[in-house]
């Protein structure tokens, strides 16, 4: 053989381990598809027939064995919510000032260093310090409030994160040509940046609304209960929850195996909630993305 | 107006300078509340007999405050699970990155994303009623809840950090760096493992160090799947008990301030200080090798 042939069966073998690795990255990826299609494909398919519209508007009935969720839903909704009122002004301007404002040294340094941080606390670390710090110090006692707050802290890293990007992407020629006709920095913050930065913002609203909605281990020390006989109506109360629903039901209920139909009916409800939101958040941000090319 | 527009604006800076503090502030407050419930404890048993006795038995009489056992737990299921979603993860972060086609990376990655957001209780359930059944039928167990269980269901977990973190690693190695192996005759497989991936390490090391740290503290999964029992695992289907765990399960029925309610709290410190590392290595490896273009290679 001559060398040009010897080069033609050494590059054949190259492109065929080429095509061999191509294969098993292909794969890799294809095994979180199977795992999202997977879990989401067996709780619709069990959750699906448990769910009714008095699943979604009754109160639990026969010690949590029977009747409906309405409490849960209820609390969710509270808590995320209310979380979002207290983390998304707290983390836009958080990011404001982060964007706009800072200048780089050391100052700037401690404080990502103190979000990045934050953004790695588990889950049940947040839990612990939302007891000792909202239930047991400001005595909130278990209710709504000390969750919320307990949420906020939370979710506030995924907040700043996103609301940075967004303001990122304003261009900088909107903030000169307003400072140009004598606009004051707060002013052009204010009419031109936030405006601007605004959808995006939202986007990441959605996804820490999400990930607050989904959230146990942060409450199950500060605000969710077992079982509440009545509709939380104020926030001094404490609350039932769909993640908190879910474990106790699955591991500590009355009759584990006469409640599974809820348990899958309570986890769908929960991942078309969340589901749901991040889709919206996904799509909503490729629109603004193609409205900007 | 009663201020000039010079002091409203200094006002206001300010203001935003103070709610940028907060994180930091925050960070500081769990880390005195967590030491304030915590430490009086170590007045109970040493620092040592805490960190390293083998016996976690918090009810008994008298109680044994060890918690070798848990931590063995945290650490194996870590590891497990970095072992399984470490390559996925970064293979899935090189096909969406290098090969995929722009259809099917708007179809992966927000599947990788959805994945992210799945619910840690949800993945926790699913691992309760189907994976663990599937286990215990497969490999004759005792029980399915063990630690391979939550190994795979915390790996679902941290595989969507690893791959987010690791492509934009890889985005951002130059250009030119892949064009120049690519005219030298190289394949396209040979440049993205001889040039891309060395190129793009440190931002994979990040990626892999937050996937841990994802997965060491995660709470509902372990809690849900791994067995609960406070023993140092011999097998990797071994039940096991690993930090978070022990917190969630038992805190409800610790007497408020007692012995067993300050050695949670303590178990929290050990959780919070693993997680810092993990977070503080990340960061570091991130600011040192911090790729800004072809010249620091």
């Amino acid at each position: 053989m001559n060398h040009s042939a010897l080069f033609e069966v050494g590059l054949t073998r190259r492109h065929r381990t080429q095509k061999l690795m191509w294969g098993v990255f292909g794969l890799a990826s294809g095994i979180n598809m199977a795992a999202l299609v997977l879990i989401c494909g067996f709780l619709l398919i069990k959750g699906l027939p448990a769910i009714s519209w008095s699943f979604l508007t009754e109160m639990p009935r026969d010690s949590m064995t029977a009747g409906g969720i309405l409490p849960c839903i209820v609390g969710t909704l509270c808590l995320s919510l209310g979380t979002m009122c207290v983390a998304f002004p707290l983390g836009v301007a958080s990011a404001v000032y982060l964007n706009e404002y800072a200048r780089p040294g050391r100052t700037l340094r401690l404080i990502r260093l103190g979000i990045n941080n934050l953004a790695g606390v588990p889950s049940v670390v947040f839990g612990l310090f939302g007891l000792a710090f909202f239930v047991t110090f400001f005595g909130l006692g278990v209710s709504l409030l000390s969750g919320i707050l307990t949420l906020s802290i939370l979710v506030l890293p995924v907040i700043i994160g996103t609301a940075e990007e967004a303001l990122k992407s304003v261009p900088q020629t909107y903030r000169e040509a307003s400072l140009g006709l004598g606009a004051t920095k707060w002013q052009t913050i204010r009419l031109v940046v936030l405006p601007a930065a605004l959808p995006g913002m939202l986007t990441g609203a959605i996804l820490g609304l999400s990930r607050v909605a989904g959230e146990t281990a942060a409450i199950m020390f500060t605000a969710s209960v077992f079982f509440t006989p009545n509709l939380p109506t104020s926030l001094t109360d404490s609350v039932m929850a769909l993640p908190y629903h879910i474990y106790v039901l699955a591991t500590a209920g009355t009759d584990i195996d006469k409640t599974r139909p809820l348990q899958y009916g309570t986890a769908l409800v929960l991942i078309v909630l969340v589901l749901g939101m991040n889709l919206g958040a996904i799509i909503y941000r490729a629109k603004l993305q193609k409205q900007r090319r | 107006m009663a201020l000039s527009r010079k002091s409203q604006d200094t006002l206001v800076r300010n203001f935003f300078f103070l709610t940028a503090l907060s994180s930091i502030v925050i960070l500081a407050l769990i880390m005195v509340y967590l030491f304030i419930e915590g430490l009086p404890i170590f007045g109970l048993v040493s620092v040592s007999d805490f960190l390293f006795g083998s016996f976690w038995y918090p009810t008994s009489e008298p109680p044994e405050f060890g918690i070798l056992p848990l931590i063995v737990a945290s650490l194996a299921v870590t590891a497990l699970s970095s072992a399984i979603a470490i390559p996925l993860g970064v293979m899935t972060a090189i096909y969406l990155a290098e090969i995929a086609s722009r259809r099917t990376r708007d179809i992966f990655k927000p599947v990788v994303e959805l994945l992210a957001a799945l619910p840690s209780v949800v993945i926790g359930f699913f691992g309760m009623v189907v994976m663990a059944p599937f286990l215990q039928e497969t490999f004759d167990l005792a029980t399915g809840l063990n630690l391979f269980n939550a190994a795979i269901m915390l790996a679902f977990m941290s595989v969507p950090t690893i791959c987010s973190v690791s492509e934009d690693a890889i985005y951002s190695v130059p250009r030119e760096l892949k064009e120049a192996s690519l005219a030298l005759g190289a394949t396209h497989f040979e440049t993205i493992a001889k040039v891309v991936l060395p190129a793009s390490l440190s931002g994979i090391s990040t990626a892999v160090m937050l996937g841990m740290s994802r997965a060491i503290g995660e709470t509902m999964v372990v809690l849900m799947v791994a067995g609960g029992a406070a023993m140092i695992p011999n097998s990797i289907f071994s039940p096991v008990r690993p930090m978070p765990s022990s917190i969630a399960a038992e805190m409800a029925e610790a007497s408020f301030r007692g012995d067993h309610y300050r050695a949670l709290f303590a178990i929290g410190i050990v959780l919070f200080l693993f997680t810092l590392v993990f977070n503080l290595v990340a960061s570091h490896v991130a600011e040192k090798h911090k790729q800004v273009g072809a010249a620091t290679l």
